[in-house]
């Protein structure tokens, strides 16, 4: 018996809508039909007006869950795709984001966003946005990793008072397995060390992490011990954690699947610089997709996306400084 | 009890109580302005000058407590009349601390949200879905009957993406949801006609297959009548309302704007009128008040809305260092896990 990182957020959000009568699910296709991806699967007749078919109207979708919020509801909002949120950006960083600080009333929904490029996806089924919604105060941006990191942050970031987004790897869905749910479940904001080494660190999140592992295992080979940290939590971010094992490793990769120009492994990089230049025996390096829309043909896909082939080049560069 | 012109009866607390309350905004609004032209106020003044009778009358038929009401830039009127205390309005614009916002936010952004007034936004047309998500969840709590929520907006905002998904996710869900257009032909300074093609805004409601009330907004006693009607069909479960109201801004955009582009014939025409001189002569007319009531409570409002600015102004504005600079509710780091 396997859990598929899908099926743990299917669980998740059974769990929540049994135990918890604030939450209720609203997206597009989630009812009858179980979700493009089938996250919701079977849970429209589980629990009888508790999960809704929504308007492709994304903007109206965000605007309602926060007023649904504003009236002690917990909306679970699904994104058909992470890259239609783009349409609800402005009810996300002007309503939601806002609306604790300016008022003292918190948001507490949870957007879901399928994030991430798979083969023949192309440029609007493919993008990465929690370097955008990151960059905005007010918003808690997770990207889970792992089976149980799917599973239990989703239940903790609906517990939470904030607006939260959720960027659940497409990739993940099927292809990442697990014997079981359970995890050594971190707390939201901890990031974990996925695999310890001592000559490098890297600083991956969401599915970059399987593709740092990959090819710390083949740098292995050569008698490199390479440091795997797993985000989790893109905002807050964890610098501590970071620090540390840039501390025992003098260098640093920061890699993510979002584009170039600023975003997540910009952040990393400036803070490690800016807190712990002083650790640092070598350059920081970042590694990100290419500066083009996510392109459709496979053969292209693979080599817009950093790989473990480009992220052992990336590291081979960077221990040999 | 007279009737009006369609036939219901006319509502003499209803009218009176509206009508303090277009007063009392107008009273504070020209203090406002009096404020912001001697630099006493932080940030822009935005007024609803002329649109005090639509405003009144929405917010008169809203019952604070039970219904939803989310005010635009031009609703100092309702919010009155919804319940909202003036010393919210003078400590938001006079940038007092102990105001809703705290200092964070100003103006006509204003808002008491767990009390049923949401704060808004200065994107246009985006609390229409968010009034629409207070009733939805008031449906899941069982608890939707008899509640109505509304939201005004103007012509400009029917143009915006937010409007249209938010109405028509209302008129799918057949919420209780009451949206007031004030029509007054320049959204800023944009005439109608680079605004929308069709002839009337309220040809807009047959396509979201919501109810369409059309009413002059300068006249009180139509607007009660109209505005009264469509609250009263959204909270019997006759589902979305929307009224478009004729009328005209009798001031600029804000008060940094003199309006110029209005032309004279528009301004001198019958939607120039102010609905304030209006609506005095129609409740002597039909001897819902006197003249010297109408007078005394001009020098009570003049009065409370002095007491208002003068207390605003004495308190303490925020303090930078006392900020705890965090958007969050939640205090990072977490120790464990919440959820259990």
């Amino acid at each position: 018996m396997s859990v598929t990182y899908i099926d743990a957020i299917r669980e998740a959000q059974e769990k929540l809508l049994r135990e918890d009568d604030r939450v209720f699910l609203y997206g597009q296709d989630i009812a009858t039909f179980g979700g493009a991806f089938k996250a919701t699967k079977g849970l429209a007749e589980q629990f009888p007006n508790r999960v809704f078919d929504a308007p492709i109207s994304e903007d109206a979708m965000i605007g309602m869950a926060v007023g649904a919020a504003i009236e002690g509801m917990r909306p679970i909002v699904e994104m058909q795709f992470a890259d239609f949120s783009s349409l609800a950006f402005n009810q996300l960083v002007n309503q939601a984001a806002t609306h604790f600080y300016r008022t003292g009333v918190p948001i507490p929904i949870t957007v879901r966003l399928p994030s991430g490029g798979t083969p023949g996806s192309g440029p609007f089924h493919s993008q990465s946005m929690e370097g955008i919604y990151a960059q905005y105060p007010g918003l808690v941006v997770l990207t889970p990793a792992t089976v149980s990191d799917a599973y239990h942050m989703l239940l903790d970031g609906v517990a939470l008072d904030d607006p939260v987004i959720f960027c659940e790897h497409k990739f993940l869905y099927r292809w990442l397995k697990a014997k079981s749910i359970n995890g050594d479940h971190l707390p939201i904001g901890q990031a974990r060390i996925t695999r310890p080494g001592k000559h490098a660190t890297v600083v991956a999140y969401s599915a970059m992490v399987h593709e740092a592992v990959r090819a710390a295992d083949r740098l292995a080979q050569d008698g490199w011990e390479i440091e795997v940290v797993d985000l989790r939590s893109v905002k807050p971010l964890d610098l501590d954690t970071i620090l540390a094992s840039v501390a025992r490793t003098g260098r640093l990769l920061a890699v993510g699947e979002a584009f170039p120009w600023g975003g997540v492994t910009a952040e990393v990089i400036a803070r490690v610089s800016e807190e712990g230049f002083h650790l640092l025996d070598a350059p920081p390096q970042r590694l990100n997709a290419r500066d083009t829309p996510v392109p459709y043909h496979p053969k292209l896909w693979a080599a817009h996306r950093p790989t473990p082939e480009s992220i052992c080049e990336a590291l081979r560069k960077l221990l040999s400084f | 009890m007279k009737p009006y012109s369609d036939g219901t009866v006319m509502n003499r607390d209803f009218l009176r109580s509206a009508f303090r309350s277009m007063l009392l905004a107008r009273i504070l609004e020209n203090k406002l302005s009096s404020l912001y032209k001697a630099g006493k106020i932080v940030g822009g003044v935005y007024l609803g000058r002329g649109q005090e009778a639509v405003s009144a009358c929405l917010g008169t038929s809203l019952i604070q407590g039970t219904d939803f009401f989310a005010p635009l830039i031009r609703d100092q009127a309702g919010r009155t009349a919804f319940g909202e205390p003036l010393i919210d309005c003078t400590r938001t614009y006079l940038g007092s601390v102990e105001g809703p916002m705290r200092g964070r936010d100003g103006n006509i952004h204003r808002g008491r949200p767990s009390m049923g007034m949401p704060a808004m936004i200065s994107h246009l047309g985006a609390q229409v879905p968010v009034v629409a998500g207070m009733l939805f969840a008031k449906r899941l709590q069982g608890t939707l009957a008899g509640r109505v929520g509304a939201t005004c907006i103007g012509d400009g905002a029917t143009s915006t993406g937010a409007f249209h998904e938010g109405l028509n996710l209302a008129a799918i869900e057949g919420l209780p949801l009451v949206i007031v257009i004030g029509n007054n032909q320049f959204a800023y300074s944009t005439p109608n006609h680079r605004q929308f093609a069709c002839k009337d805004l309220v040809e807009k409601a047959k396509g979201y297959g919501v109810g369409g009330f059309s009413v002059d907004g300068t006249d009180l006693l139509a607007c009660a009548s109209v505005i009264g009607e469509a609250v009263k069909r959204a909270r019997e479960g006759g589902g979305p309302q929307m009224v478009v109201a004729r009328l005209l801004r009798l001031s600029g955009h804000g008060e940094h704007d003199d309006g110029s582009y209005v032309p004279s014939e528009i301004r001198n025409g019958h939607y120039g009128r102010d609905c304030i001189e209006v609506a005095m002569r129609q409740l002597v007319e039909n001897q819902l008040a006197t003249v010297d009531e109408i007078f005394a409570w001009q020098d009570e409002f003049g009065d409370d809305v002095q007491r208002a600015v003068a207390q605003a102004q004495q308190e303490a504005v925020p303090d930078p260092y006392q900020e705890d600079w965090t958007a969050l509710a939640t205090r990072f780091p977490i120790p464990q896990p919440i959820f259990p």
